[in-house]
């Protein structure tokens, strides 16, 4: 009995269930402070699709500087993230490795579709390489319209990713 | 003296295990990208020797989104949205060639103030479009202040841009013909305060970035690229330049007003990472100028695009046209079967002309030169892809 | 008008290359003074003639040259200010290319792009040629145009000639189907590797709702 409690199949399974009971049982008193942590440390992975890549540079530049928001800090190993910028349209050879890339973080994680081709195909909607919005490929929480969009509107994008999270309960 | 071979034999001899390791074994296979903090949206597959780079296979295509082919769908004035997203920080010299390769094709002449406005538009989107590059160069040799100046001093540029043409990045403002609107009242007076202020801050770019030690250590002659090897691999743009061939459309092929603008063609005979980081930077202080003089001698009024057709077209035939871009030289092939709509187009940029250079440099480097040899090639993989 | 005549002209010459010094010749010489004389009905042309005043006497020595060295076997299908387009045989084109670089001094390319004929039942593909080393070839782009079937599209490959034509000629392949005899990489570059249609530049490929 001893010896099979400590196995380390046996002991991740029980580790995990009693995560799942613990996050029961905290969920009301502690769901918004879990939230609160989850809210200020959203980490992006570095993956630029297209051309909005250069309105994300600018927004992490000194004047719209969404740092001091405490969301977009982008740097890091994809493993250590929990959110994913698609910035800009996704073609048919990238849309592979979005996936690859989504698959490989931990959860909980977050998708910002950041632009009209992410969202529809935009402009490049009848171009034979373009899918027709990423939504098919990963799920999205946020659509960031606009072509490329002001780094203005994505970080009202990152927001209400924010406003998201404090509203949704803990997993 | 005795070969490996034999010492190999002789310590068998003695029961030692030494196994001599084959070179399949040696080498390891690194995929840099796309994922990837610096490539942006672009692979390349490289091999390594320990240290050094024995091979490199660059595979782009990430981003590639079928321009040309779009183009055949649409008529000309259409086209201009879509052509110039490949690069948006520099969309006014990416439209700059088609506007001109469709007016030879049309026939239209633009009204002279109408290409002095397009002159500065695209000067200063060359601005934009620099400093965004510096900015990226920081971040890649770990360079933090280099990242912060440069993004911050182009939305000074951005906002001048912003005023001109109503969009921040993409502007479509070239269309065949001419600009589409004229400059806003007190635009002069803005632009030559803006450019002022930006001499001065090269300077202290010149200070921190280009006269640092660190940097310099890591640049000079890495990847050194010569004179007849730059010609034979058809570079284009400031690493042609850097490698002393002193080579500018603007001065080549004086396209629109550039002939009565005066200036000289910036380049450097080193040929390694500095000079092609170092000839960017001398073409932003070169611009400036060139910005002040086209604002002096430009008309005080006038028309600023020519008058079209609903559907401009014209007889069938073809047109070559060049511009220099950010990145070199900026090619418009255009055949017209004598309809609206452009018959084939083919872009010729820059970035895909410089990046033949990069396994030719970057084999027999160091990994960690691999940085500062990659974005020292002037390269946006979206505007390759096309 | 007069370009019309142009256009029509190489594919007739391409169609009927048996007997193509009776039919291509006699329009060569006519070829520099017509683009002259038309000039007014053809304001397309205009710009360059103001920058540089008298440029067809250099561009009509530089075709002159092209023509004594090769004679019946290229055709200069026009010469306008700095861009002249010289359509050769595909077995030619290695030998006019190496008469570029080394006599001629173009040691570039710029492009290489495809353009499908489905009418004619050909593609042509034209390389513009430029030049770093003489400074008075800075503004001039040569445009090396060559022919081969749709059906059985196949080229000498110019790389050994160019070496900077690599990337160009690896995108032809896969854009329009056209295989280069001589290039060592005739596969994938930007296109998915999963891509199973028929090359996307060929006029018989439709994009999608259109």
């Amino acid at each position: 009995m001893k010896r099979e409690l400590v196995s380390p199949t046996t002991f991740n399974v029980m580790v995990s269930k009693l995560s799942d009971i613990l996050v029961r049982a905290l969920d009301t008193p502690l769901g918004y402070a879990i939230n609160w942590g989850r809210i200020w440390s959203l980490w992006p992975v570095h993956l630029e699709t297209a051309c909005c890549s250069v309105e994300f540079g600018a927004a992490s530049g000194p004047r719209y500087d969404v740092e001091r928001f405490g969301i977009i800090e982008a740097f890091g190993s994809l493993r250590q993230c929990d959110l994913v910028v698609v910035q800009g349209t996704v073609t048919r050879k990238m849309a592979p490795r979005l996936r690859m890339v989504y698959d490989q973080m931990p959860e909980p994680k977050y998708v910002i579709a950041m632009g009209a081709c992410a969202i529809t195909g935009g402009l490049y909607i009848d171009s034979y390489n373009v899918l027709p919005g990423v939504d098919g490929i990963v799920p999205v929480d946020v659509y960031v319209p606009g072509c490329p969009p002001r780094p203005e509107t994505l970080i009202q994008g990152c927001m209400l990713l924010q406003e998201k999270i404090k509203r949704s309960k803990i997993k | 003296m005795t070969s490996l071979e034999d010492k190999v034999e002789e310590s068998r001899k003695l029961g030692l295990q030494i196994v001599k390791e084959s070179e399949e074994d040696r080498l390891m296979t690194l995929s840099v990208g796309p994922q990837h903090p610096g490539s942006g949206h672009f692979r390349f597959i490289i091999k390594l020797d320990g240290d050094y780079i024995v091979y490199c296979d660059p595979d782009p295509g990430y981003v590639h989104r079928g321009e040309e082919k779009m183009c055949e769908y649409r008529n000309v004035i259409q086209n201009i949205p879509h052509l110039e997203r490949p690069v948006i920080h520099d969309s006014n010299n990416v439209t700059y060639s088609y506007s001109l390769a469709i007016e030879e094709l049309v026939g239209i002449e633009v009204p002279r103030r109408g290409q002095f406005i397009r002159a500065i538009a695209s000067e200063l989107n060359r601005q934009v479009y620099t400093l965004y590059w510096l900015a990226i160069y920081g971040i890649f040799l770990g360079h933090s202040t280099m990242f912060m100046w440069p993004t911050g001093d182009r939305e000074l540029f951005i906002d001048l841009l912003e005023a001109l043409t109503g969009a921040r990045v993409t502007h479509a403002f070239n269309i065949p013909g001419g600009v589409r609107n004229d400059m806003p009242d007190g635009f002069k007076d803005r632009c030559i305060r803006q450019v002022r202020y930006f001499e001065k801050r090269l300077k202290e770019y010149e200070d921190i970035f280009y006269n640092n030690p660190l940097f310099r250590q890591r640049t000079e002659q890495v990847g050194v690229l010569s004179k007849e090897d730059a010609a034979k691999l058809g570079v284009t743009g400031s690493v042609v330049r850097a490698s002393g061939i002193p080579y500018d459309i603007r001065k080549a092929e004086p396209y629109d007003i550039y002939n009565e603008i005066d200036f000289k063609v910036q380049y450097m005979k080193s040929g390694d990472s500095y000079a092609r980081s170092y000839v960017p930077f001398l073409d932003m202080k070169e611009s400036c100028h060139i910005i002040e003089d086209l604002l002096d001698k430009m008309p005080e009024s006038g028309e600023v695009r020519a008058k079209l057709q609903p559907n401009p077209k014209g007889p069938p035939g073809e047109a070559y046209r060049r511009v220099e871009s950010g990145r070199g030289a900026l090619g418009y092939y255009v055949v017209s079967d004598g309809t609206p709509k452009p018959y084939r187009v083919k872009i010729s940029v820059g970035s895909f002309r410089n990046i033949l250079a990069l396994p030719y440099l970057l084999v027999g480097q160091k990994l960690a030169d691999m940085p500062a040899i990659y974005w020292s090639l002037n390269y946006w993989p979206v505007e390759a892809d096309r | 008008m007069s370009s019309e005549k142009k256009q029509e002209k190489p594919a007739k010459a391409a169609n009927s290359s048996s007997k193509p010094s009776t039919t291509a010749k006699p329009p060569v010489p006519a070829r520099p003074t017509a683009p002259v004389a038309a000039k007014p009905p053809a304001p397309a042309a205009a710009p360059p003639v103001k920058k540089e005043p008298e440029p067809p006497a250099f561009e009509k020595g530089l075709a002159d040259q092209i023509r004594k060295k090769f004679g019946e076997s290229t055709r200069i299908l026009f010469i306008r200010p700095l861009r002249i387009k010289v359509q050769v045989d595909p077995k030619d084109i290695v030998e006019v290319a190496t008469f570029l670089r080394d006599s001629m001094g173009f040691d570039h390319a710029e492009s290489v792009a495809g353009t499908d004929y489905p009418k004619d039942n050909q593609i042509e593909v034209i390389y513009h040629l430029g030049s770093y080393t003489r400074d008075d070839l800075a503004a001039h782009v040569i445009a090396l145009a060559t022919r081969t079937t749709r059906d059985d599209a196949h080229l000498p490959t110019l790389i050994n000639v160019y070496k900077s034509v690599e990337y160009h000629e690896r995108e032809t392949f896969e854009m329009l189907g056209v295989y280069f005899d001589g290039h060592p990489r005739n596969d994938r570059f930007l296109l998915p590797e999963d891509w199973a249609d028929i090359p996307p530049l060929r006029k018989d490929f439709r994009i999608k709702g259109r």
